[in-house]
């Protein structure tokens, strides 16, 4: 902490400075491109840190992350795609809100909860790195088994409706995660077509499902009357969307906690954090139904938990050298080139360089905020477009964004068919984010089951290695409890439809 | 109405670079190259070989080199398959499509899978890097030599688990070899890449592992290397012995090379061209040190030395997978 002191000043030389706030500003554009992820931006740009001063490079690189992650919510929020898989939970209340004429409400929120989960994860990283770090190499196949069985159990609340329904999405998105090779034995699987050898890619299917049944609509609706929500820029309505967001203490907390755990287990990485907090706000909140439909405290809790991430996931990565996130594999890279091996070394040898870039990543945070809520202002003439010229726009992001994770235009074609089948499934009440959940989740599962039970063999048994160790029972406990309270609510939801029902009766 | 210009201008410059890379117009050999060079890294960003392929190439637009700049493109799956077999039927074969080499990996797949690629679809120009695998135990583990995990193994068969990047990579040829040269079973876990395979071994969910010699000698605090499986020791880890010294016939078929590659049919003046290009690119002084200041060992090698190297390698893998090939069928 006291060195953290010492080094900030550091972040704060002019060309710090200003690599600091292009950084934050382009991060805050490539984010909002579908399909460039945080990881892409950063990959894109390690090799002009080659010629950068060591601590520059960082702070560039570093600021592009915050940025990206934060960025991501922009085109979720306006035109319904999520610009990384992190931004699922943002769209899921964040798009209605747009719809309704408050998009730049909806931004603000998304920016506010993300400074506040920023801040918050990054003080996380700052104060208990250490401990923190232990905690993340605690967990090991079976650990992460469980971890994606939680994410698993949420997918039955994502569905504002059926529980039925949600499950059911899920098993497709599980099926879809095992085409492809199989982790371990390298067999094919349900490989009908080349198109499918490299398996279904997380982006290209976010993508599709979310994409593609939107442009769809798009068409659809263009033939109604135009909707009489005006859409304009709301003035002066910043300081009172502050004093409101932040009274969602109850979301901001739970969406930072649950951000910062998350980021600390390696490879669980963001993409379920955002999704996991909305589901516990939503459980514990006492209007359930309004989720999904419009309410702020959804962009809060999601946007909060995906940018809380942030600072705990470079923990692993920065004291123990494993990055615990692709995003943190390559800015290994760029640690790397400039000698910089992650470990106690670099807090030790390189402690000006290792600060700096810290305070730059607590700088972008504030940055990322300020130049997002800037933005926003101009968030009205986006929701302005036709809807016929929108669906040519979503179009075109939606193919270029999936082309470019892989350059590959089977991507392309993959994401045409997931998107074909979600806009059928969307038609009879099925939604999007449990299927991508299952995508994410499957290969997380699959992978850590099968490693899981080669080494059990070896050792105690598969009964054993899965079921003992209090980490473990930790994470069933709350599989448990996370099932049972959704067939708990359903059923006490089911009685009060019933009761109102028979009032209803009684009255007429 | 700035936003929908905004849009309107990023989908037209969307479509132009889409178009670009999709219709790169071919050009004279002579010229060559007159316009930036796509590399076909079978890996993702930031992966060891994604990482090293920028880096060695990022003097590319020199005059005394290429004058053009090479620009990556990462098409990763199924252990480099997807990339490799995009870049033999899919690239275009005028000189500006290149791609990443990873030895054994494409061998191997090349003998058990039906893949669209083998040596002789691949014209190399160039060897930049060379990865031994290492042999690894946590910090706490009671194995101190080879001698210790071996004798444990025979004791009790299939109970070591031994963690690599993944199935047929540099880190399972190795495994096998050392199984069948020390007579012992071990129970060889497959993870997704290098560094969630080191991640087990740290954390101890694993008794041992081969891992890449970069990776292991950044992480020696918390390691116990137990041996190296090449001829000689490294300049990197002088202290560790070798597999042979150990008592161990294990040769350097398992190191990890890493080089540039065209595919069969390209023009022969650009592969010439390349060929004196690359070797003396990899070899300079900036390379050089950037290498070595990130920890990644560098072996520069010409396209007659990297062609021989191939031919050696095929026929010992195809020994050496013979048996497993037949155990799948």
């Amino acid at each position: 902490m006291v060195d953290f002191i010492t080094y900030f000043p550091q972040a704060l030389t002019p060309i710090n400075l200003l690599v600091l706030v292009l950084g934050v500003i382009g991060g805050l554009f490539l984010g909002a491109t579908p399909g460039l992820s945080p990881t892409m931006a950063v990959a894109l740009l390690v090799p002009f840190t080659f010629h950068m001063e060591p601590a520059t490079g960082l702070v560039l690189l570093g600021a592009v992350y915050t940025a990206t992650v934060a960025g991501g919510a922009i085109s979720a929020i306006l035109i319904n795609i999520p610009g990384a898989p992190a931004n699922i939970a943002t769209l899921l209340d964040g798009h209605p809100m747009a719809k309704q004429g408050q998009a730049q409400k909806a931004l603000y929120y998304c920016f506010i909860s993300s400074l506040v989960g920023g801040l918050f994860g990054m003080a996380m990283m700052i104060f208990f790195t250490p401990p923190l770090a232990e905690i993340s190499m605690e967990f090991g196949p079976s650990e992460m088994f469980w971890i994606a069985v939680f994410g698993i159990s949420v997918m039955a609340g994502l569905t504002s409706g059926s529980v039925l329904k949600g499950l059911i999405g899920g098993m497709f998105g599980l099926l879809v995660s095992v085409i492809g090779y199989s982790p371990m034995l390298a067999t094919p699987r349900f490989v009908f077509h080349d198109v499918l050898t490299g398996g279904v890619a997380i982006v290209p299917a976010l993508i599709g499902l979310f994409a593609i049944p939107q442009v769809f609509s798009l068409m659809e609706s263009s033939q109604k009357v135009a909707s009489d929500v005006e859409f304009k820029p709301q003035k002066g309505i910043l300081m009172k969307t502050i004093k409101e967001n932040l009274r969602h203490v109850k979301a901001l907390s739970i969406g930072s906690v649950v951000g910062s755990i998350i980021g600390v287990i390696p490879g669980a990485g963001g993409q379920v954090a955002g999704l996991i907090a909305y589901d516990q706000v939503r459980k514990f909140s006492k209007n359930p139904q309004s989720f999904g439909t419009g309410n702020p405290e959804g962009v809060a809790v999601a946007e909060s938990a995906n940018n809380a991430m942030v600072g705990p996931s470079l923990i692993p990565l920065l004291t123990l050298s494993v990055p615990g996130s692709p995003t943190a594999a390559v800015l290994l890279g760029g640690l790397l080139i400039h000698g910089l091996f992650p470990g106690p070394d670099l807090f030790r040898e390189h402690a000006a360089v290792t600060y700096t870039f810290i305070a730059s990543l607590v700088l972008a945070q504030i940055a990322m905020c300020v130049f997002g809520i800037l933005m926003s202002r101009y968030s009205h003439s986006v929701m302005k477009v036709p809807d016929l010229e929108m669906a040519a726009a979503v179009t075109v992001l939606a193919i270029f964004g999936t082309y470019s994770v892989q350059n590959s235009f089977d991507d392309v074609v993959v994401m045409f068919a997931l998107g074909t089948i979600m806009y059928i499934g969307r038609k009879v009440g099925f939604s999007a984010a449990p299927v991508v959940l299952g995508i994410i989740l499957g290969a997380i599962a699959e992978d850590n089951f099968l490693k899981g039970k080669l080494i059990a063999d070896t050792d105690v048994g598969v009964m054993v290695y899965f079921f003992t160790g209090s980490l473990n029972l930790i994470i069933i406990a709350l599989c448990a409890a996370s099932v049972g309270y959704s067939v708990f609510s359903e059923v006490r939801q089911y009685k009060k439809a019933k009761a109102r029902a028979r009032a209803k009766e009684a009255g007429s | 109405m700035k936003g929908k210009r905004f849009l309107t201008r990023l989908a037209a410059v969307a479509l132009a670079v889409a178009l670009m890379l999709a219709f790169g117009l071919p050009a004279m050999a002579e010229n060559y190259p007159d316009k930036p060079v796509s590399m076909i890294v079978t890996y993702s960003p930031g992966g060891a070989t994604d990482f090293q392929a920028r880096l060695v190439t990022m003097l590319a637009s020199n005059d005394n080199y290429l004058g053009q700049p090479i620009v990556i493109i990462n098409k990763p799956g199924a252990g480099g398959q997807v990339g490799w077999n995009w870049f033999i039927e899919k690239g275009s074969k005028d000189g500006y499509t290149l791609a990443t080499y990873n030895v054994p990996h494409f061998i191997a797949q090349s003998i058990v899978y039906p893949t669209k690629y083998d040596i002789n679809t691949f014209e190399p120009v160039g060897n930049w890097g060379a990865d031994p695998a290492v042999l690894i135990v946590p910090k706490d583990s009671p194995f101190n030599s080879v001698k210790d995990l071996v004798a444990y193994a025979k004791q009790n068969p299939g109970k070591i688990t031994l963690s690599g990047a993944g199935m047929y990579v540099g880190h399972h040829i190795a495994a096998l070899q050392l199984m069948k040269a020390a007579g012992v079973k071990l129970t060889y876990i497959p993870e997704k890449g290098g560094v969630p395979a080191m991640q087990s071994v740290i954390s101890g969910k694993v008794k041992a592992g081969f891992n890449n010699l970069s990776d292991s000698f950044r992480n020696q605090d918390r390691l116990k290397i137990l041996a190296i499986a090449d001829l000689e020791r490294h300049e990197f880890l002088p202290k560790v012995p070798t597999l042979k010294e150990e008592g161990i016939d294990v040769d350097n078929s398992s190191v990890n090379y890493r080089g540039v590659v065209l595919p069969k049919g390209a023009p022969p003046a650009v592969i010439a061209k390349l060929s004196e290009v690359f070797p003396k690119m990899f070899a300079d002084k900036k390379v050089k040190a950037k290498m070595k200041a990130s920890g990644s060992p560098e072996k520069v090698m010409t396209r007659d030395q990297v062609i021989k190297m191939f031919k050696e390698r095929q026929v010992y893998l195809e020994g050496l997978l013979a048996e497993l090939k037949k155990k799948k069928k």
